[in-house]
């Protein structure tokens, strides 16, 4: 089975409202554009495209056949598309290379979060027969779950404020003085809502080395889901990403870029991947600076592999989650090797 | 060449309807989930991850249903994906699911296709207008009609070759105790009388809206050894997409199909596919597509796949049996059609056809396509493994 690496990542502007349409591929072409430029590979260099995206963020059936415009899939290619976060998409070309079917993948996610009315949305990913019905949207659903950990003594809600503090100007004290949002959540503990789109070219290691003089190594990937019922299981810890981190090697990991969209999420990430305080967490900012829509879990693998590719990290955790309060996550361990 | 041999232990679906106000979701797809286990004699510790499939969420209204799903997949703890390729996304969701196991990942995967319709409105769902983009306003019927004509012009086929199709699937259909419809009395004439829709597409040419699901279980080497009277060994997977509309685009015979099959038979190791393989479950909604998948799958020469049908030789008893199991034309729960024709052409190189088992089929061909025309998967699966 030959090994995988990640050899290029290219992302859109992360920001509230794009001009185009509901599906946001204009998003892509640039990027597309981008990454080819900075791996030196075009079009019919790629073996195997695989995206990410939500029809129901684009408000229209079959959304994701405009992107094959965007790639201008013709000759036609091989292809396929997850209806998750373009992390999963990435699983699967991953499987491709693997499989030794083809050499390279090039996965992409988009998705105009500003499209609809995103915490609304979102309750549309409830039980359709006794939940959904009920509307509780996103951000109330966070709010559980946050008030769970808070209850539990797990975490303070200025351990919440200080993690939306790192790494930027903003004073722990000032951001408590702000009014809840949703109670006991501030706006600093929730992610923006964003418009985006990321690409990432996987490829052999072999091929990778050719393209990037530090390829970032795929040396583990692990995805699991956990029970849909809100009240069926323990909110204030993730089990699937428990269980993923057992199957994988984290010893040494001296970054991870988490897809935390609530303060309170990235305490429960990470405490379930066992990360100490040594560890660079979110240098990109994560998903509480930029949240796109089914490409921020792929952009966060795309982050820490470019900071592999600039040897500014050796071995780095990137981790994606989707659904209601962490249910489903993926993590994905890179080395430089 | 680095694959995993990979093999289906064993398949199962739902009766077909209209209509299935008796299950809910998880309900309709634990159906098919508990057959296809009991066919391959597994237990859900066997289950190392799930794969689901589906057409889209506004189907039923739900966004990524797996995620409420999960439970009733029995995958808590495990792997879940969820497959989204329009039409072809039946045949898509079975080949990543077999990327898994060809991976050398995982041993055994569950792999399941479902579409509710009476959940929701699908032509609700298929009529927001995307801006700048043409509206068709007609429905899949509509929107392939101008195809038919267009083969009908080119290849010269005489009018009642649809309805030859027709008849046959219906009649197949008889035989399947699952097909939505079962019309062992349908004939070429009946369907010639029946109401034209979309010239020349008439109401009896045309695939029924279905709710329903299939599953299947797929599995690595040791797995498919295991399986009594013999596994459906994967011999060749192909895939391929090209963009809707270009100029020059050929909408009748598309290069897209043409390729997948150029790649699919050079992987199976099959010079002539008529001659080669026994039995194909090949994506045909409206009956003309018969003769048009024939040709664009390598079957025939372009302009010659009229006459496969119109000789007889596509059905049971013929050279080449399509469809046998009644097809999307008896049964069409859209995201879970592709996933048939692939767990068909697996029961009949499996044996396991019952009273529309061809006999001594020993390669098998399954076939998705969707989008308007656009995007193909299809496998090949044999009675003994690959060379």
């Amino acid at each position: 089975m030959p090994d995988v690496a990640i050899a290029g990542f290219a992302q859109a502007p992360n920001v509230r409202e794009t001009p185009g349409t509901t599906n946001g591929v204009e998003m892509l072409v640039p990027i597309f554009a981008e990454v080819f430029e900075q791996t030196g590979l075009s079009k019919q260099d790629i073996g195997f495209w695989c995206s990410g995206s939500s029809d129901y963020l684009a408000g229209r059936a079959f959304s994701f056949i405009a992107a094959v415009d965007a790639i201008g899939a013709f000759p036609p290619i091989h292809e396929s598309h997850v209806e998750m976060d373009a992390a999963w998409a990435l699983y699967e070309a991953w499987l491709k290379i693997k499989m030794g079917e083809v050499e390279t993948a090039l996965v992409y996610g988009f998705g105009k979060s500003s499209a609809g009315e995103l915490r609304r949305v979102l309750a549309l990913q409830l039980d359709p027969y006794v939940v959904t019905p009920l509307w509780p949207d996103s951000v109330s659903i966070a709010g559980i779950q946050a008030r769970m950990g808070l209850e539990a003594g797990l975490w303070s809600e200025k351990d919440l404020a200080e993690v939306a503090a790192r790494g930027t100007e903003k004073d722990v004290s000032e951001l408590l003085d702000t009014p809840y949002f949703a109670d006991p959540l501030r706006r600093h503990d929730i992610a923006p809502i964003t418009d985006g789109a990321a690409v990432v070219i996987l490829s052999t290691v072999e091929r990778a080395r050719d393209i990037v003089e530090h390829p970032a190594v795929l040396t583990g990937i692990e995805h699991r889901v956990d029970s849909p019922v809100l009240g069926a299981r323990d909110l204030t810890r993730s089990p699937s990403t428990e269980i993923a981190a057992k199957a994988l090697d984290l010893d040494g990991v001296d970054l991870a870029e988490l897809h935390a969209p609530f303060t309170h999420q990235e305490l429960i990430l990470r405490s379930a991947l066992g990360l100490g305080e040594h560890v660079k967490i979110n240098p990109s900012g994560g998903a509480l600076a930029a949240n796109p829509m089914f490409s921020a879990g792929l952009a966060r693998i795309g982050e820490a592999a470019a900071r592999i590719h600039r040897g500014e990290s050796r071995k780095a955790v990137a981790h994606a989650t989707s659904g209601p309060a962490l249910q489903q996550n993926l993590v994905a361990v890179l080395e430089a090797r | 060449m680095t694959k995993q041999l990979t093999a289906v232990l064993g398949t199962g679906q739902t009766h077909h309807r209209a209509k299935r106000t008796d299950v809910s979701m998880p309900g309709l797809l634990r159906e098919a989930i508990d057959r296809a286990m009991a066919d391959a004699q597994v237990d859900w510790a066997d289950i190392d991850a799930v794969v689901l499939g589906k057409a889209p969420d506004l189907f039923e209204g739900v966004m990524m249903p797996e995620l409420f799903l999960a439970d009733a997949l029995g995958a808590n703890g495990k792997p879940l994906l969820r497959v989204h390729t329009a039409g072809s996304v039946g045949g898509s969701t079975a080949l990543v699911a077999a990327s898994l196991v060809q991976s050398g990942v995982h041993r055994r995967v569950l792999t399941v296709a479902y579409e509710k319709q009476s959940e929701s409105n699908a032509m609700w769902g298929l009529s927001i207008l995307p801006p700048f983009q043409m509206p068709v306003g007609a429905g899949a019927g509509g929107y392939f009609a101008p195809h038919v004509r267009s083969y009908i012009r080119r290849s010269g086929a005489p009018e009642h070759i649809g309805a030859i199709v027709a008849a046959k699937d219906r009649r197949n259909g008889a035989l399947n105790p699952y097909a939505h419809l079962r019309q062992a009395d349908i004939t070429v004439e009946s369907v010639q009388a029946s109401q034209m829709l979309w010239d020349p597409i008439r109401y009896d040419e045309t695939c029924p809206s279905s709710d329903g699901a299939c599953a299947m279980v797929l599995g690595d080497e040791a797995a498919g050894d295991a399986v009594e009277g013999g596994a459906a060994w994967i011999h060749a997977t192909a895939m391929r997409t090209e963009p809707t509309t270009f100029a020059g685009r050929d909408q009748v015979n598309p290069q897209a199909g043409r390729d997948a099959a150029a790649a699919l038979w050079a992987e199976a190791g099959i010079k002539d596919p008529l001659s080669e393989v026994d039995v194909a479950e090949i994506y045909v909604p409206f009956s003309w597509f018969e003769p048009m998948w024939l040709e664009n799958l390598g079957f025939a020469a372009e302009g010659e796949g009229w006459k496969v049908t119109e000789a007889g030789e596509t059905a049971i008893g013929g050279q080449l049996p399509v469809n046998p199991s009644g097809g999307v034309l008896s049964s069409n729960p859209i995201g879970a059609s592709g996933m048939l024709r692939f767990s068909e052409a697996a029961k009949q190189v499996m044996g396991r056809a019952g009273d529309y088992q061809v006999d001594g089929a020993r390669v098998a061909l399954g076939h998705a396509y969707g989008g308007g025309s656009q995007y193909f998967s299809m496998w090949v699966v044999g009675a003994a493994k690959p060379r």
